[in-house]
């Protein structure tokens, strides 16, 4: 082989890029909807939205193939355990997105059956925030996400645990 | 609940001796040579096809189902509750969530019955606002309940095309009042705003457009071959059995019952225009989706007749800026919602607030049927079922 076949054909990169390429450039979120926020969930998969532009179209309907949690509606405080029981059957490295308003915070609901904000059960990497955010809103979320998964590294296991494997 | 109870409380009662004669089988099977033991099977609240977070018990023989028992409750959000904290017009955006899909019939029904309660008169402008609005938000709640009820079945490509049409209609919404889905697009007493500028126009354009949408869709599906197979014979519901339960909308249309509220008890600009009520008479999952089809080409004659006698003038009533209910009394107000009878029940007791709010939702009286639909079909059937039955579950739980 030439010098110049070699230097058309080999590129150079780090594991960390390498790795952090392949992890956001496929992230298969898990179809599951809460409330009114799934059905702008839905509405991303359209073909006005698209979310396969940014490689994340592949909904998956078993926690045990998905690296995302797209936390789409009300958290009730019966729903709750079940959100943390499929976020503990996720294989790691995975990442959480709590869409819209109940996800964040409770919402409009401040009621005895809500629970206020999924970050109180599981980790949460990106907060959309609307009520329901609009499915441009979601795709916003998508690419800080992206940009947050470029950020984390496989050598730096502290980092690591800090940026992607919190629930452990 | 155990499943002992369960049953026990339906032995003998309606529930049972419609099943049995509906079905007309026997529950044991002694003439399989193999040793049949019924197994439980949990389906949800996390499934792609529940439709939310509606949790089933089924007790299955093998592929068969023999009993359901569905589990609601994880999304109640106390959203009756709200109602009685806030003043009657702040409560509007709460019926939004209620069925998310359909939000502007939710606010008509609850406007309806805040109006009722105090006496409001609305003007002619503002009724004929509300039916475009709520005719529009029940093609978008049939489209999203065909894109999802065929993914269901298996077929990928309805989704595609109906979500490309329901966008359009959220498009209009948003033209109107800024929100495509939570829409909090009408207020006691009228209309917040009048039509925009040339919306009417737009709106009648898609209106041309859509009818020749249908055939696609129905292109797709009403032959098909296999969306028969998956659809026909599959959750019969008898006419008389679905009066029972108080089952309304489609569902009860399919099943051979001509009851439409926006006939039988014309609100707002139903009585100006002319309309069919489609019926069907097998009460199986097709005729259901037959009937749901025909609802959307209803639509689209009653928007555009609506467009057509538009009147001029005000689209908001004369109305006190705090809106007091008189002491001790009630108003019940219901509509033909997509799913069925949307109703609002309000006590007022003198002050802003509400005293007590009770939704009558279709998509909890519908579910109640479920049980029934599901027995002895083919567990692959428990997802045509329960999307034929076109549950909010929002609405369920509240």
């Amino acid at each position: 082989m030439t010098t110049s076949e070699i230097n058309a054909n080999i590129l150079t990169t780090s594991y960390d890029k390498l790795f952090n390429w392949a992890r956001r450039s496929a992230i298969w979120p898990m179809q599951f909807g809460l409330a009114c926020c799934a059905i702008e969930m839905m509405a991303v998969l359209d073909p006005r939205h698209d979310m396969s532009r940014f490689g994340a179209e592949v909904f998956r309907a078993s926690p045990r193939q998905s690296d995302l949690m797209i936390v789409a509606g009300t958290v009730t405080e019966k729903m709750a355990p079940i959100v943390r029981r499929l976020w503990d059957q996720m294989p790691e490295p995975k990442w959480s997105i709590a869409m819209g308003a109940c996800a964040t915070c409770g919402g409009p609901y401040r009621t005895y059956a809500v629970t206020q904000g999924v970050d109180r059960v599981i980790p949460v990497d990106v907060y959309v925030p609307g009520c329901p955010p609009r499915p441009e809103a979601l795709l916003w979320g998508l690419l800080h996400l992206q940009r947050k998964i470029d950020r984390s590294s496989v050598v730096d296991t502290k980092r690591e645990r800090l940026l992607v494997g919190r629930s452990g | 609940m155990e499943w002992a109870d369960f049953t026990a409380g339906r032995t003998g009662d309606l529930h049972g001796r419609a099943i049995r004669e509906m079905t007309n089988t026997t529950n044991t099977r002694r003439d399989t040579l193999f040793d049949v033991e019924e197994m439980e099977l949990n389906f949800g609240p996390q499934h792609p096809s529940t439709h939310g977070v509606l949790r089933l018990k089924l007790k299955v023989d093998g592929e068969r189902i023999v009993d359901c028992y569905p589990i609601i409750g994880y999304l109640h959000r106390g959203t009756e509750k709200l109602f009685e904290l806030h003043p009657f017009f702040q409560n509007v955006p709460h019926t939004d969530r209620l069925d998310y899909v359909a939000a502007a019939t939710n606010n008509l029904a609850y406007v309806g019955a805040v109006e009722k309660l105090i006496g409001l008169v609305v003007p002619p402008r503002a009724r004929y606002i509300r039916t475009i609005l709520c005719e529009l938000q029940r093609i978008s709640s049939h489209l999203l309940w065909l894109a999802t009820h065929a993914i269901d079945i298996g077929a990928m490509t309805p989704f595609f095309y109906c979500f490309r049409e329901r966008e359009i209609i959220l498009d209009l919404f948003e033209e109107y009042c800024g929100a495509r889905l939570t829409l909090n697009c009408m207020r006691p007493g009228g209309q917040p705003f009048d039509l925009p500028v040339g919306w009417g126009e737009r709106c009648a354009e898609f209106l041309d457009d859509f009818p020749s949408k249908i055939d696609e869709y129905e292109g797709l599906l009403t032959n098909n071959r296999i969306w028969k197979k998956r659809t026909v014979g599959v959750g019969v519901l008898p006419a008389d059995l679905a009066q029972e339960y108080g089952v309304t909308g489609p569902m009860l249309r399919a099943s051979g019952v001509q009851w439409d509220i926006r006939k039988a008890m014309p609100y707002e600009a139903y009585g100006d225009v002319e309309f069919d009520i489609p019926v069907t008479y097998n009460g199986d999952t097709y005729d259901r989706y037959l009937v749901r089809m025909e609802e959307m080409r209803q639509s689209v004659r009653i928007v555009e007749q609506c467009l057509d006698k538009l009147p001029d003038g005000l689209i908001m009533a004369k109305s006190p800026r705090v809106l007091k209910a008189p002491k001790q009394s009630d108003a019940y107000f219901s509509i033909e919602g997509p799913k069925g009878e949307i109703g609002f029940y309000l006590v007022g007791d003198g002050t802003p607030n509400p005293h007590r709010c009770r939704v009558r939702a279709p998509s909890f009286m519908n579910l109640q049927v479920v049980p029934i639909l599901a027995k002895d079909q083919l567990l692959a059937d428990m997802v045509a079922v329960l999307g034929t039955t076109d549950i909010v579950l929002g609405e369920v739980d509240r």
